[in-house]
């Protein structure tokens, strides 16, 4: 007897994790299946975790969730050879009662998710591979196929949270493959070290933490950014690139890692560490363009493999998470309904996404993507230019400040001549707006 | 017939790391596994359980997380778990353990006759290789350790015939049932499970045991009942010797001799052992 279920949700990331336990609070009887040993032995993010996506779905989630530090200060930094310039904004009020982000450890953090999965009454399967959509003559999902022996598993509707790559809608013809200028490769360490050295080093106390967020020549003149991150009692260190870039450039990314924890203003601050772990990971940043068709007859895909991820914003996770609970609650809405999951109602959950932050925050930085994989200059030259200008104006040396002025001038019409210069604000303007 | 293995949830050996500060084990992080030893006692219960049907129990004494090894082992087949947890069981070395796992056996076998019980060789946190015999010997139970292979189970004359691994060479033993059997390392490779038994390792209650269930003597459990004493746990010096890089390009004979000349040099002791 193949069993049946109300739903089932494929993979158990921020996504599916939030989709099934949406769908298991409300009485529906959900199968989540998960190719790892546990969910979040396969994860990995930065990582950021913003807490508005997950209160909407677990209120008291501070209560017990596995959370590191909460963010009080957020540092943008354009690195140069030996330098840096950037910003720092830090506030005594994200100090408040109910933080607003949190850097996270995704396999203890998503493994805490899971369980509150289990327990809202979920049947969570891990270490089994879904292999493909159960589809009828009409093309119409109604259930699963696993690697397991009597694999199949049916349901009125799949639910596809199995991450970037997609496999399952790929191979159901639902999506196409990932052109490689759509996707990031991201490399990350996390350094275990003295939480009195990360208290020291970044003007912190308890539970305070700091993130980094770097751009600059530690990309090779790719179009990619790098990131440190304050933990518990480890700092998290990584930088990511366009795969398409890596390509043409034949730069490789342990390369750039190394590259980046050996620059002159980063070294002194994950100094004396022990590497604890070592991960890489893909990230979709093909934006609202990229974005491809996430329901159909019987299925919905949430989360990575809907290619939700703002990369403007370095934000992933909470548009992760609200997808999962968007399709949970189509999925709800319908029931309560008496409507059957096909197509036309399922068109619900893009309806919810295009209402929200998620689709309106990505629509709004559609021409982002395009524009900064054809304009490398704001990955390299400017970055080096504004340290230049920088090193320039604070070094005292008997130049008067007009001369000096000038030369900063030049230095930037050199690089990018005056016409160059007029397009890159334009192109930055037109990204942004 | 009625198989019971005893199972034991171990960190993860080979994820273990020492804090670089204060120099203790950093259990932290560290994922908990089935003792590996134990895996290939359990998938040889489960073997005899395809061939002639019945019950393997899946038994272990430890902390409330341990119930993620009985699961484990449920969905590799097992029919049956026992968590056996209580707080008066924490500090219990091998010969409190197999005393407090004799007891819980009892009580299975008054369910249901226990045929054999299965053990792993060792665990690779303790590794005493004790807790087994010390079960058969309060059940009173043939002792079969190291097993290679089951050769043979006639469960009309209650006759078990195993090749067991000895120092010479292998043994090919035949005994009674009932049995205590431990089997050695490669002798099976654990199975991939249906999705069968997903479901019903997902589904299963466990039998939640503790002290009171099963266990008639409390002074023999727990740290009372212990007189092994760990007067001290230290990290071993590393031998601090450094290598040394011999560049060999090219690889020529004299290249060689000059190593070879190094070594010597380096270690006198090496000479005079070769030349006597």
């Amino acid at each position: 007897m193949v069993e049946k279920f109300d739903a089932i949700v494929v993979g158990a990331g921020p996504s599916g994790n939030s989709a099934a336990y949406t769908l298991a609070k409300a009485g529906l009887k959900v199968l989540q299946i998960e190719r790892g040993e546990y969910s979040g032995s396969k994860n990995v993010q930065g990582a950021i975790m913003y807490a508005d996506a997950l209160e909407k779905i677990i209120p008291d989630f501070r209560e017990d969730a596995p959370l590191e530090r909460h963010v009080i200060e957020q540092r943008i930094w354009l690195l140069g050879d030996d330098s840096y310039i950037g910003t720092n904004y830090r506030s005594d009020s994200f100090n408040s009662e109910k933080p607003n982000r949190y850097t996270i450890i995704r396999s203890q953090f998503d493994r805490w998710f899971n369980e509150k999965v289990r327990e809202a009454g979920a049947l969570v399967i891990c270490e089994t591979t879904v292999t493909e959509l159960l589809r009828d003559a009409n093309g119409k999902v109604y259930g699963v196929r696993t690697d397991r022996v009597n694999g199949e598993v049916h349901a009125d509707v799949v639910i596809m949270a199995d991450g970037v790559n997609a496999l399952l809608a790929r191979r159901a013809d639902f999506q196409k493959e990932l052109p490689p200028e759509n996707v990031a490769l991201a490399v990350k360490e996390i350094h275990f070290i003295d939480p009195a050295l990360i208290e020291q080093r970044f003007q912190v106390k308890d539970d305070e933490g700091v993130v980094i967020e770097i751009m600059g020549k530690v990309t090779g003149g790719m179009v990619g950014t790098a990131f440190l991150y304050t933990n518990k009692e480890s700092l998290t260190i990584g930088i990511g690139c366009l795969i398409s870039d890596f390509k043409e450039k034949g730069i490789t990314p342990y390369k750039l890692l190394e590259d980046l924890k050996n620059h002159p203003v980063i070294k002194p601050l994950i100094e004396g560490g022990e590497v604890k772990e070592y991960a890489g990971h893909l990230i979709p940043e093909g934006g609202y363009k990229a974005v491809p068709q996430c329901y159909g007859d019987g299925w919905m895909v949430v989360g990575d493999a809907a290619h939700l991820n703002n990369a403007a914003h370095r934000e992933g996770s909470n548009l992760a998470m609200t997808s999962g609970r968007f399709a949970a609650e189509t999925v709800i809405e319908l029931k309560k309904l008496g409507k059957a999951p096909v197509a036309s109602n399922l068109a619900l959950y893009k309806k919810k996404l295009d209402d929200s932050f998620v689709l309106k925050d990505l629509k709004k930085y559609r021409n982002l993507p395009g524009i900064m994989h054809m304009s490398p200059q704001f990955f390299g030259a400017y970055p080096d230019l504004l340290n230049g200008a920088a090193h320039d104006l604070f070094t005292v040396d008997g130049v008067d400040k007009k001369t000096k002025e000038n030369k900063i001038l030049k230095s930037f019409v050199k690089r990018r001549s005056v016409f160059g210069l007029m397009g890159d604000a334009f192109k930055l303007a037109r990204a942004f707006r | 017939m009625h198989i019971v293995v005893c199972i034991k949830q171990v960190p993860d050996s080979a994820q273990i790391r020492i804090h670089p500060v204060t120099n203790t084990i950093m259990r932290q992080g560290v994922p908990a596994i089935i003792n590996p030893y134990d895996l290939f006692s359990l998938e040889e219960a489960l073997r005899l359980k395809d061939r002639f049907g019945g019950r393997v129990t899946v038994l272990t004494m430890g902390p409330p997380m341990a119930e993620a090894s009985l699961r484990k082992a449920l969905s590799f087949g097992a029919t049956h778990a026992v968590l056996l947890t209580d707080r008066k069981f924490a500090g219990s070395d091998t010969l409190a353990t197999s005393y407090a796992l004799t007891s819980a056996i009892r009580k299975l076998h008054e369910e249901e006759p226990v045929d054999m019980v299965f053990c792993g060789k060792q665990t690779i946190d303790g590794d005493t290789a004790q807790v087994g015999p010390g079960i058969a010997t309060r059940m009173n139970m043939q002792q079969l350790t190291y097993v290679a292979k089951i050769e043979d189970v006639n469960l009309e004359s209650r006759e078990i015939t195993v090749h067991r691994r000895s120092e010479g060479g292998v043994q090919v033993l035949k005994s009674q049932l009932p049995a205590m059997i431990t089997m050695l390392e490669g002798s099976n490779t654990m199975r991939f499970g249906t999705m069968d038994d997903m479901f019903r390792a997902a589904r299963t209650p466990l039998m939640n045991w503790n002290k009171d269930t099963c266990v008639d003597d409390e002074s023999k459990v727990g740290l009372k009942g212990s007189p092994t004493v760990v007067s001290k746990v230290f990290v071993p010096k590393p031998r601090a010797q450094k290598a040394k890089m011999v560049t060999a390009e090219g690889g020529s004979p004299a290249l060689a001799a000059a190593a070879v000349d190094m070594l010597f040099t380096t270690y006198p002791k090496l000479a005079t052992d070769l030349a006597g």
